[in-house]
C-alpha cells in the first residue's frame, strides 16, 4: 500500500467510519480483500478504481446492503447514513416532495418545511408536486439528493450519483453537492469513475484494485480548485497511473517515484 | 389459463403503441419525402376504431348470410334479429330480472372473489409462510376447471345462491391473486434497498412501496376477474334457477329460438367490454403517475 506521507490535519478529528480486515465475498469469490480505512468526521473520501475492483461493493458494506455476501472483518459506522445511488431511485408513484420525506418521522408541518428547505437547496422548489416520471436526469439526481441531505445524515455514502449525467450537468451537480456538503458537514464516501470529480471534490482519494486499497492521496489543493493548475494535474497524472491509465503526462513527470 | 397470459402480453402492447404513436407521424413524413427507403418492420398503430374492422365485416357477412338465406334462423339468427328480439324483451320487461339476477350473482361473486383473491396474495407475497401455505394450493386449484367444482358445491353448499356465487369467487380470485402476487414477487429490488436506507419500517414498506409496486398487476387481475366472473353464469343457471341470461339461453335452446341466444351473447359480450373499459379507466386514474411519461 503506498500511503500518502503529508499531513493533511484529519487524523486529528475523531474517527466517523472505521473498517478493519473488511473482507467480502460472493460465492467464494473475494471482493473486497482485507481492507482496513478511517474516515475522520466531516472528511470527504473519494473512491476511484476500475470497474469491477469492488468499489460499489465497499459503499454497499458500509450502507449494509450486502445480506447476501460472506462477511469478515469489523466495521463501525455512524447511527445515520443516506445512500445517493446512481439511478435517483424515486419512488414513481410518490411526488417529488412525497419522496423527500420518506422514511422521515416528524410532524406533518415540520415533515413539509423540511422538504421543501431540502428542495429549495437543490432547486427544485417548483417541481415540489411532480411526478418524479416528469423529471429530467439531473432533476431526479438532485430530487435524490435532496432526499438524502433531509434526514440530516451522518454519513453520505455515493455511488457514481452523476454517472448517468451529461457533461455539464455533472459539473452543476458538483458544485451543488460541494455547496451542500459545506452546509451539512457529513462525512462523505463517494465512488466515481471521474478522476477530476475526485479532485474537485475530495479531501482523499483512495484507489481501489482487485478487492483492495492500492492507493491513497490526500489533496491539498487549494479551493477553489481549477483542473488547470499544474498541481491538479499533477495530481491528476499520479492518479491515473494508479488506475493504471497510460498517459505520456504521468510518464514524463513521474516515472521517476514510482516503483 | 391461457387467457392469464394474453393480457399480460396485451398491457404491454399498450405500452409499445405509445411509444409508437409519437415516432409514427416522423416516419411518415421522411417516407413521403422519399427520403428514406427503409422497410418498416412493424404494423402501423392502428387507432381503437381501427379495432372495429373485424367485428363489423362478420356482422356484414353475418346478416348478408343470414338474408340470403345460406344461414337458416334454426342454426343461427340474423344479427339483426337477433337485435330486435333483444329490444322487444327489453322493453316488454322480460329482460330486467333476468339481467339483474345474473349480473347480481356475477358482481357479487365478483367482490367476494376479488377481495379474496386480493388478500391471499397479499398474505403469500409479503409473507415466507404465507407463501409456503397458499401458493402451492392456489397452483393446484388453478389446475382444477372450475365447473368441475360445481358437483362439491352442491353437495356442500346446496343448489342455491350461495353455491353460485361460490363457483363464480373460485373462478374470479385465480386472476387476481396470480396478477397480484406476482407483481408483489417482483417488486424492484432497487426501490427495496433503497426503503432500507431511508429506515422504513416493515409497515410503512408495504404501504408505501410494495402495495402501489403492485398495483398494476392488481388491476391486470381485475379486468380479467370482470370478465371471468361472467363465464360460469351459463351453467350455473341450469341449476335451480328461473332467472339468469344463462337460464334464458338454454331455454330458448329447447325451444329453438336461436334469435335469443344469439342476443344473450350480446349481452355477455357488451358487458365484458363494458366492465373491462370501467376497470381500464380507474386503472388510468390510479396509475397516472405513469400515463405522464414523455410528456
Ligand atoms: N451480489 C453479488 N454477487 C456476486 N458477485 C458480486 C455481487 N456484487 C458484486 N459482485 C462482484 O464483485 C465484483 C466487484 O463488483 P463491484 O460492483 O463492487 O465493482 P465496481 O468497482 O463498483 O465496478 P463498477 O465501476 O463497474 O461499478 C464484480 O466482479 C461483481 O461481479
Ligand atoms: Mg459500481
Amino acid at each position: 500500500m503506498n500511503l500518502a506521507t503529508k499531513s493533511s490535519g484529519w487524523e486529528a478529528r475523531p474517527v466517523a467510519v472505521e473498517a478493519r480486515g473488511l473482507t467480502r465475498k460472493f460465492s467464494g469469490k473475494t471482493i473486497l480483500d482485507n481492507i482496513s480505512i478511517a474516515i475522520a468526521e466531516g472528511e470527504f473520501v473519494a473512491l476511484i478504481g476500475r470497474s469491477g475492483s469492488g468499489k460499489s461493493t465497499l459503499l454497499r458494506a458500509f450502507a449494509d446492503l450486502d445480506d447476501d455476501a460472506e462477511k469478515d472483518g469489523q466495521l463501525w459506522l455512524p447511527e445515520s447514513s443516506s445512500v445517493l445511488f446512481q439511478d435517483s431511485r424515486l419512488l414513481p408513484w410518490e411526488n417529488v416532495i412525497r419522496n423527500v420525506q420518506l422514511g422521515l418521522h416528524l410532524s406533518p408541518a415540520e415533515l413539509r418545511q423540511k422538504a421543501r428547505k431540502a428542495l429549495a437547496d437543490v432547486g427544485l422548489s417548483e417541481r415540489e408536486q411532480a411526478w418524479p416520471n416528469t423529471l429530467s436526469g439531473g432533476e431526479m439526481q438532485r430530487a435524490a439528493l435532496a432526499r438524502s441531505l433531509v434526514r440530516e445524515p451522518k454519513l453520505l455514502l455515493a455511488d457514481e450519483p452523476f454517472g448517468a449525467l451529461d457533461a455539464l450537468t455533472r459539473i452543476k451537480m458538483q458544485e451543488l453537492l460541494q455547496s451542500l456538503v459545506k452546509a451539512h458537514k457529513p462525512t462523505v464516501l463517494l465512488v466515481t469513475h471521474d478522476v477530476d470529480e475526485a479532485l474537485v471534490l475530495a479531501d482523499r482519494v483512495l484507489v481501489m484494485e482487485d478487492g483492495r486499497i492500492s492507493h491513497e492521496r490526500h489533496v491539498d489543493l487549494p479551493s477553489p480548485r481549477r483542473q488547470s493548475d499544474a498541481r491538479f494535474e499533477q495530481l491528476r497524472a499520479e492518479l491515473l497511473a494508479a488506475l493504471g491509465v497510460f498517459s505520456p503526462n504521468n510518464q514524463l513527470q513521474h516515472a521517476g517515484d514510482r516503483p | 389459463m391461457e387467457s392469464h397470459s394474453r393480457i399480460v402480453s396485451h398491457a404491454l402492447t399498450t405500452r409499445w403503441d405509445a411509444a409508437y404513436s409519437e415516432a409514427s407521424p416522423q416516419l411518415d413524413y421522411r417516407r413521403q419525402k422519399g427520403a428514406s427507403a427503409k422497410p418498416r418492420l412493424t404494423p402501423m398503430r392502428l387507432s381503437s376504431r381501427g379495432l372495429l374492422f373485424g367485428p363489423v365485416v362478420l356482422l356484414v357477412i353475418w346478416e348478408i348470410a343470414s338474408l340470403a338465406g345460406i344461414l337458416s334462423p334454426r342454426h343461427l339468427a340474423a344479427p339483426s334479429t337477433a337485435l330486435t328480439t333483444g329490444w322487444k324483451l327489453l322493453l316488454d320487461g322480460t329482460l330486467g330480472p333476468h339481467l339483474v339476477a345474473s349480473a347480481q350473482r356475477a358482481y357479487v361473486g365478483l367482490a367476494v372473489g376479488v377481495a379474496i383473491g386480493l388478500l391471499l396474495a397479499l398474505v403469500s407475497g409479503l409473507t415466507r409462510i404465507g407463501e409456503a401455505s397458499i401458493d402451492g394450493l392456489v397452483q393446484i386449484k388453478r389446475a382444477v376447471p372450475t365447473l368441475a367444482l360445481i358437483p362439491l358445491a352442491i353437495l356442500w353448499l346446496g343448489i342455491g345462491e350461495t353455491m353460485k356465487i361460490a363457483v363464480i369467487s373460485l373462478s374470479v380470485f385465480i386472476p387476481v391473486y396470480i396478477n397480484t402476487h406476482a407483481a408483489l414477487r417482483g417488486i424492484d429490488l432497487r426501490l427495496v434497498e433503497l426503503a432500507r436506507t431511508v429506515g422504513l419500517g416493515r409497515l410503512e414498506f408495504v404501504r408505501r412501496v410494495a402495495l402501489p409496486g403492485a398495483l398494476p398487476g392488481f388491476f391486470t387481475g381485475l379486468r380479467l376477474a370482470v370478465t371471468t366472473c361472467w363465464t360460469s353464469l351459463v351453467v350455473l343457471e341450469q341449476i335451480n334457477t328461473t332467472k339468469g341470461i344463462g337460464y334464458l339461453m338454454n331455454r330458448a335452446r329447447d325451444y329453438g329460438q336461436t334469435d335469443i341466444i344469439v342476443a344473450g351473447l350480446v349481452i355477455y359480450a357488451v358487458l365484458g367490454l363494458v366492465s373491462d373499459g370501467l376497470v381500464r379507466l380507474w386503472e388510468r386514474k390510479a396509475l397516472s403517475y405513469r400515463k405522464v411519461i414523455g410528456s
